[in-house]
C-alpha cells in the first residue's frame, strides 16, 4: 500500500495544485480555480509548443508504425545470418541512456551540416518510437502460429489477400497499442529532444525551460496536468485493447 | 483475366517462391533507417569525441586529437562528477531493489488475481505518465513551502529542508525508476512455481532457507535486469539533477548537457558520453559474468 502511495501520491499533488488560485503553491489550498488552465490555453508560447509536439509526434508515430511493424514481421518470419544481433541492436535506442541517443544524433546532424528543425525532432523520435512498435508487434507474433497463414494460402488466397484478411486482423490490436504508446512516448520526450530541437520548443521543452527559470509556475502546473491527461488516454486505451495483456504490453516497452 | 491482374499474380508467385526476396523487401526499409540514422549517429558520436572546439570562435576543429579524453582523465572535477554519478546510481539501484522485492513478492504470490491486476496497473501507469510531471511534482513536495514542510509544521514536527540536496535527488531518482525495478522482479517471481516453495517447506526447509537457497537464485536475474535500467537511466539523466539537485550537484548527464547545449563544445560532450557508455558496458559485462543473462 505504501509503495502505491509513494508511486501515485506525487501525481495527485500536482493535479491538486493545478486548481490552486494562489501564485505560490502552499497548503492548505484556500481558493479553487480553473483560471490557470485558461491562462495556459491562451498562452501563444504554449500553443505553438503544443502544436509542434503534436505535429512531430504524429509524423514520428507514422514512420515508427510502418518501420516497426515491418521489422517485427521480417525478424519473426525470416531466418537469416545475424538475426539475433539485429534484434539485440534494435533495442539499443532504449537500452542506452537517452542522452547518448540525443547527442549521437546531434553529432551526426552537425557533421552532415543539417540544421536542427522539426525534421530532426521527427527523425529522433521515430528512431526510438520504432522500438516500441517493434516490441509490441513482435510479442504478438510470437504468440500466434503460422498455421492460419498456411491454411489461408491452401484455400487459394493470394499472399496480399492473406496479409489483408488474416495477418493484419491478428496483429491489429498489437499494432494499434504500439502506435498509441509510441505517440505517448514522443509527446512526453525531453532528453533526446533537447539535442535535436535547436531553438524551437516542444511542449516538454517549454515545461522544462519554465521550471528551470522558475517562472510561470502556476501555468506550468496546468500544462503538466494537460500533458498527463493527453499521455494517459492513449496509454490506458492501449492497455485496454491489448486484451488483458496490459502488464506485458506496458512492461516490455520501456522508455528511453 | 486482365493483364494487370496477371502481372500481380505472377509477382505474388515470384515473391512466394523466393522467401529471401520477400524478406529483403520487408526488412530493408527499417534496417536501412536504423543503419543510416542510428548506427551512423553512434559512429558520428565516436568521431566527434576526437575533434576539438576553438575556444575563441566556438567552431569545431575537425582534426584528430585525444585532448577531450585526456582532459576528462586528468581534471579532478570530472573524477568527482563521475564518482558522484556512480554512487547515486548504486544508491538508487539498491533502494529500488529493496522496495521492489517485497512488493513484487506480494503482488505475484500473495495477492488475489483481481488485486494483482489492479496493483500492476497502478505500478505501470506512473511508468508511462509524463516524466517531467513526476519530477515537477517532487519540486512541489520538497520545496520550502511545499507539501512536506507544510505537513511537518502542521503536525508540529521539525521541518526538514530537503530542497536542492543530494538526499532529495536520491528520493526522486528512486521514485522515478521504481516501476522499472518492480516489473522485471515481478516477472521473475511469477516464473517461480508455488509447488517449488511447498516442496522446499515439505522437505523441512525453514522460510529463511527457502528464501535464500530457492527463491533468491531465481529472482536475482530479475533484480539484475531492473538494475540495468535504474543504472542506465541515472547515468543519462540531467533533468532531475538540474531541477531537484540544484547547481552544486553535477552529474555526467549535466556535464554533457552543459558542454553540448550551453557551452557549445560538442566534441567534449561526445567524449563524456563515451564515459557513460563505457560504464554501462562494464556494468553489462559484470551482469553477464554473474550469469544474469543466462537465466533471463
Amino acid at each position: 500500500m505504501l509503495v502505491v502511495l509513494f508511486l501515485l501520491g506525487p501525481l495527485a499533488v500536482i493535479v491538486v495544485f493545478a486548481f490552486d488560485k494562489s501564485n505560490v503553491q502552499s497548503l492548505p489550498i484556500r481558493h479553487w480555480t480553473t483560471h490557470w488552465f485558461s491562462v495556459a490555453f491562451h498562452d501563444p508560447a504554449v500553443r505553438s509548443a503544443l502544436w509542434l509536439s503534436i505535429k512531430a509526434g504524429l509524423a514520428a508515430t507514422i514512420i515508427a508504425l510502418v518501420l516497426g511493424t515491418l521489422v517485427a514481421f521480417g525478424i519473426h518470419r525470416f531466418r537469416f545470418f545475424g538475426r539475433d544481433t539485429v534484434s539485440l541492436m534494435l533495442v539499443l535506442p532504449i537500452a542506452l541512456p537517452g542522452i547518448v541517443t540525443g547527442l549521437a544524433l546531434q553529432s551526426a546532424f552537425n557533421i552532415s551540416h543539417i540544421e536542427l528543425s522539426i525534421y530532426t525532432i521527427i527523425v529522433g523520435h521515430a528512431t526510438f518510437c520504432m522500438v516500441v512498435v517493434f516490441n509490441n508487434v513482435v510479442a504478438r507474433l510470437r504468440r500466434t502460429s503460422t498455421s492460419l497463414l498456411e491454411a489461408s494460402s491452401d484455400l487459394g488466397a493470394r499472399p496480399v489477400q492473406t496479409f489483408r484478411l488474416v495477418t493484419l486482423p491478428m496483429l491489429s490490436t498489437a499494432i494499434i497499442a504500439g502506435t498509441l504508446l509510441a505517440f505517448a512516448l514522443s509527446f512526453d520526450e525531453v532528453i533526446v529532444t533537447t539535442f535535436t530541437a535547436g531553438a524551437q520548443n516542444t511542449l516538454p521543452l517549454w515545461i522544462f525551460g519554465a521550471i528551470l527559470r522558475g517562472q510561470q509556475l502556476p501555468e506550468v502546473n496546468a500544462v503538466v496536468v494537460g500533458v498527463l491527461l493527453l499521455t494517459a488516454i492513449p496509454v490506458a486505451y492501449a492497455a485496454k485493447i491489448a486484451s488483458g495483456d496490459s502488464a506485458e504490453v506496458l512492461g516490455q516497452s520501456t522508455k528511453p | 483475366m486482365s493483364v494487370r491482374e496477371g502481372t500481380r499474380q505472377r509477382l505474388g508467385a515470384a515473391l512466394w517462391r523466393r522467401p529471401w526476396l520477400r524478406g529483403a523487401l520487408i526488412l530493408s526499409p527499417p534496417l536501412l533507417w536504423f543503419l543510416v540514422i542510428y548506427l551512423a549517429s553512434l559512429v558520428a558520436l565516436l568521431v566527434t569525441a576526437f575533434f576539438s572546439t576553438n575556444s575563441l570562435t566556438g567552431n569545431i576543429i575537425y582534426q584528430w586529437t585525444w585532448s577531450n579524453f585526456s582532459q576528462i582523465f586528468t581534471q579532478s572535477v570530472y573524477h568527482t562528477i563521475i564518482v558522484r554519478t556512480l554512487l547515486m546510481a548504486i544508491a538508487v539501484t539498491l533502494t529500488d531493489a529493496l522496495i521492489a522485492l517485497p512488493f513484487a513478492f506480494f503482488i505475484a504470490k500473495i495477492a488475489s488475481r483481481r488485486t494483482r491486476q489492479i496493483f500492476l496497473a497502478l505500478v505501470l501507469l506512473p511508468l508511462w505518465a509524463s516524466y517531467l510531471a513526476r519530477v515537477y511534482a517532487w519540486i512541489n513536495i520538497l520545496s520550502n513551502h511545499g507539501v512536506l514542510p507544510s505537513f511537518e509544521s502542521h503536525l508540529g514536527l521539525p521541518v526538514t529542508n530537503l530542497a536542492y540536496t543530494n538526499v532529495a535527488m536520491w528520493i526522486v531518482f528512486s521514485y522515478l525508476w521504481l516501476p522499472f525495478m518492480i516489473v522485471p522482479i515481478y516477472g521473475a517471481f511469477e516464473r517461480v512455481p508455488d509447488s517449488l516453495l511447498e516442496a522446499s517447506a515439505d522437505l523441512g526447509a525453514g522460510s529463511w532457507f527457502t528464501f535464500r537457497r530457492i527463491l533468491m537464485p531465481m529472482i536475482l536475474p530479475g533484480v539484475v535486469a531492473g538494475s540495468i535500467f535504474t543504472f542506465s537511466l541515472t547515468l543519462g539523466d540531467f533533468i532531475t539533477p538540474l531541477l531537484i539537485g540544484g547547481s552544486s550537484s553535477n552529474f555526467i548527464g549535466n556535464a554533457i548537457y552543459d558542454s553540448a547545449i550551453n557551452g557549445g563544445d560538442l566534441p567534449f560532450a561526445a567524449a563524456l558520453a563515451f564515459v557513460s557508455i563505457a560504464i554501462m558496458a562494464v556494468y553489462l559485462l559484470l551482469a553477464r559474468l554473474a550469469g544474469a543473462f543466462e537465466a533471463l
